[in-house]
């Protein structure tokens, strides 16, 4: 049998992992451990640097076993497999051990105790590695469709993009009409161009598409399978409707918080949100023009910026509210120049080249702007309508009455209630906002964790039209690659059965969330010892339809079942290497 | 030896897909907690073989914790389910042969709860300092085994 020849690349991310923890020592250590024949650090092993740096030690020390210390697999591990490969080893023969996010990160204060967790996760990753044996992947068929959830702007441009490469597109839409938000937008910042010229042609075009399959109104109701081989069931108005896909595309959207009980908001009939100022600014046939209904036009109106967003319950930024609202007092100033328009805001967060520009615009127009204190918000004061704000000025460090004719609220984007629904149904996370969480917030930003399921729009986060439609772009590029492709690689972490432990009692089968085993004959590819002549029954695994869990692994009972890259023996070894410290 | 003195050894079975990731944001947003676990990652808190937690408990290790995704939340479409199940009547059979059940937690943890994992770890590293090292235990069980 080849001698293990295991060679342990230590990371120090800069000094991420190397502030805190003591690489040179962890190096040495790692130099000492058993089946241990080389050792090394880089700066970053990710790095171009770092990566032929591996590839040059595994030829030159002729390793069978490599193990990366650095950051989480969650993230790197493809590359550092795919190094391994380059150099000629079976990429099942690479170890990831994560001592930055599970040690130096977490462990800042105790550099001595670091340092030492960090050696034995080390050598608990030597311990498995030396277990560790080349594996095989499976290739299995990816269905050249995609399902679409939510018909937006981004759901249209994703649907739209993967139509026009040939690919049959699915696009759910729960509302009885396309468009989401837009169609109740007026004008786009930073260009101004009415937001409807935009979306009908965006709808017309998806309408008229033959390769998309418009489902609306209707739900996602069931999804089942993996990439590749989604299969889907949606309720329509009339029944259910049933097809199979290779990728998902989530572009559900956000929903705006309605600001009830705030700065009296549904208490006087003049404050109103954004968004109704938006269909008040629409041109005809809008549903009433801005004036307060009895033909008087606005000479006073104040803008109230963050209104239920950056505090404790809600900390996030929304993102769009400052450019809308830098867009609707230039539109009030432009429609009434001697009228006075204030925008009281928290701060003012117009990033980029345009939006800066556009912060100018309005202060040109005479758009006057002042900062008010979270700590004392402004008060909007009346009887039976708003008749003025009081609010204090940060600024001058003094009490200001602005009289009013309205009072618009810039009120933040929400992630839409049946997010929590939809996470389930796709086995896919949503952050602590309540928006979905993608895989990687900069490495990964439109995918999920979960292969074949990507993410585009306000379902992941407040985004504007024009980062809307680059983001569905971004998704349905992604998604497009395995479509093309045309077949995955399945990871080959399955499960196998051991036919001469197995008693072929079917607890496994049972057990399999997947219908991936079933039991068979064991015969003419193995003969059972002491069972010649005898029909046994063994469990087989059908690799294709295995996903990885290993439930099967822990409900055997006569220990026939084992799950590659995570057999008994190589976490009892690690566990043996913690008692053993 | 002091609690403070006791260093305990503590192994957390993480699941790749929820437990696994809150703990890596722990990392991420740099929320510190002791020194006196190890991660191991599996796939699923299904994975995770009852005999696994005997073994473990019986060679010395202090505690342990298996954290997979929320119910209804797991990427193997009800593996946590299976694994609650599981552990609950683990949980049970460890008082019976003299292990104190708190050695055992399991419970959830989803990739956006960092702070959860971190609650979780300081809560029972802190538990298994008041209930000692499991060396007693073991050592009463090895003399009993040569006896």
């Amino acid at each position: 049998m080849e001698q293990t020849r295991i060679g342990v690349f230590v990371c120090h991310c800069g000094s991420n992992i190397g502030g805190v923890v003591d690489v040179p020592a962890v190096v040495e250590y790692a130099r000492a451990l058993p089946n241990v024949v080389y050792a090394e650090r880089n700066l970053y092993s990710c790095s171009e640097a770092g990566l032929s740096s591996l590839k040059q030690g595994i030829r030159a020390q002729r390793l069978n076993r490599v193990i990366v210390a650095a950051c989480t697999p969650r993230t790197h591990e493809p590359l550092f497999k795919n190094a391994c490969e380059e150099a000629g080893l079976n990429r099942y023969l690479f170890e990831f051990v994560n001592i930055r996010e599970h040690c130096s990160w977490i462990h800042r204060k105790d550099k001595e105790q670091a340092t030492e967790k960090a050696k034995r996760l080390i050598r608990m990753g030597v311990a498995k590695a030396s277990l560790l044996e080349p594996q095989e992947e499976t290739e299995s068929n990816v269905i050249p469709a995609v399902l679409v959830i939510g018909g937006g702007i981004a759901g249209m441009t994703a649907a739209l993009n993967l139509a026009r490469q040939g690919f049959r597109a699915h696009l759910v839409e729960k509302q009885a009409r396309l468009g989401g938000w837009l169609p109740h937008i007026n004008r786009l910042c930073p260009t101004d161009e009415e937001a409807a010229r935009l979306i009908d042609s965006v709808i017309r075009e998806a309408q008229a598409h033959e390769r998309i399959i418009l489902h609306m109104p209707a739900t996602v109701q069931e999804v089942s399978g993996y990439i590749g081989n989604f299969h889907v069931t949606v309720a329509e108005k009339e029944g259910k409707c049933t097809f199979d896909v290779g990728t998902i595309i989530v572009a559900t959207g956000a929903e705006v918080l309605q600001p009830l009980g705030l700065y009296g908001y549904g208490r006087f009939p003049n404050v109103i949100t954004q968004l109704e100022l938006e269909e008040r600014l629409r041109p005809p046939p809008s549903p009433s023009p801005v004036n307060d209904g009895g033909g008087k036009r606005w000479e006073s109106t104040v803008f109230i910026n963050c209104v239920g967003a950056r505090i404790p319950e809600r900390p996030y930024c929304s993102r769009v509210c400052c450019m809308t609202s830098l867009k609707n007092a230039i539109r009030l100033k432009k429609q009434n120049p001697a009228a006075q328009v204030y925008v009281l805001h928290r701060d003012l967060m117009t990033y980029g080249v345009e939006f800066e520009r556009y912060y100018r615009r309005a202060m040109e127009a005479g758009v006057r702007f002042l900062r008010y204190d979270i700590e004392r918000p402004p008060q909007v004061v009346g009887n039976g309508r708003a008749e003025a704000v009081v609010v204090w000025d940060t600024l001058r460090g003094q009490e200001r009455r602005l009289p009013v004719d309205a009072v618009v609220l810039n009120a933040p984007l929400i992630p839409a209630s049946d997010n929590a629904t939809l996470s389930r149904l796709l086995k896919v996370p949503l952050a602590e906002s309540g928006f979905f969480l993608e895989a990687h917030v900069k490495l990964r930003p439109v995918e999920f964790a979960t292969d074949g399921v990507y993410v585009c729009g306000t379902a992941r986060w407040p985004a504007d039209v024009s980062e809307s439609i680059a983001q569905a772009y971004a998704a349905s590029a992604k998604a497009a690659i395995p479509m093309r492709a045309g077949a995955v690689t399945a990871e080959a972490i399955t499960a196998f059965s051991v036919p001469e432990r197995c008693m072929g009692c079917g607890t496994c089968v049972v057990t399999c969330p997947y219908q991936a085993i079933e039991l068979r004959i064991a015969n003419g590819g193995h003969v059972l010892s002491g069972t010649e002549g005898l029909q046994k029954q063994v469990a087989w695994v059908n690799v294709v339809q295995c996903k990885g869990c290993g439930s099967c692994v822990a409900a055997c009972p006569s220990k026939a079942m084992q799950q590659r890259g995570f057999t008994d023996q190589q976490v009892l070894e690690m566990i043996s290497v913690i008692s053993g410290l | 030896m002091s609690e403070q003195d006791f260093h305990p050894r503590i192994v957390a079975f993480c699941c790749n897909w929820c437990s696994y990731a809150g703990a890596d944001l722990a990392g991420v947003s740099r929320l510190q907690m002791p020194t006196d676990f190890q991660v191991i990652r599996v796939m699923c808190s299904a994975r995770v073989a009852p005999e696994w937690i005997i073994k473990t408990l019986s060679a010395g290790i202090d505690g342990v914790m298996v954290l997979g995704c929320h119910i209804g939340d797991c990427h193997y479409i009800a593996g946590n389910h299976r694994a609650a199940k599981r552990f609950a009547l683990l949980k049970e059979m460890l008082g019976f042969v003299g292990i104190h059940p708190d050695r055992l937690r399991v419970d959830w943890v989803s990739a956006s709860e960092g702070t959860k994992f971190q609650t979780i770890v300081t809560e029972f590293v802190e538990r298994v300092r008041e209930l000692g090292p499991t060396r007693e235990f073991v050592t009463a069980h090895r003399r009993l085994d040569t006896d």
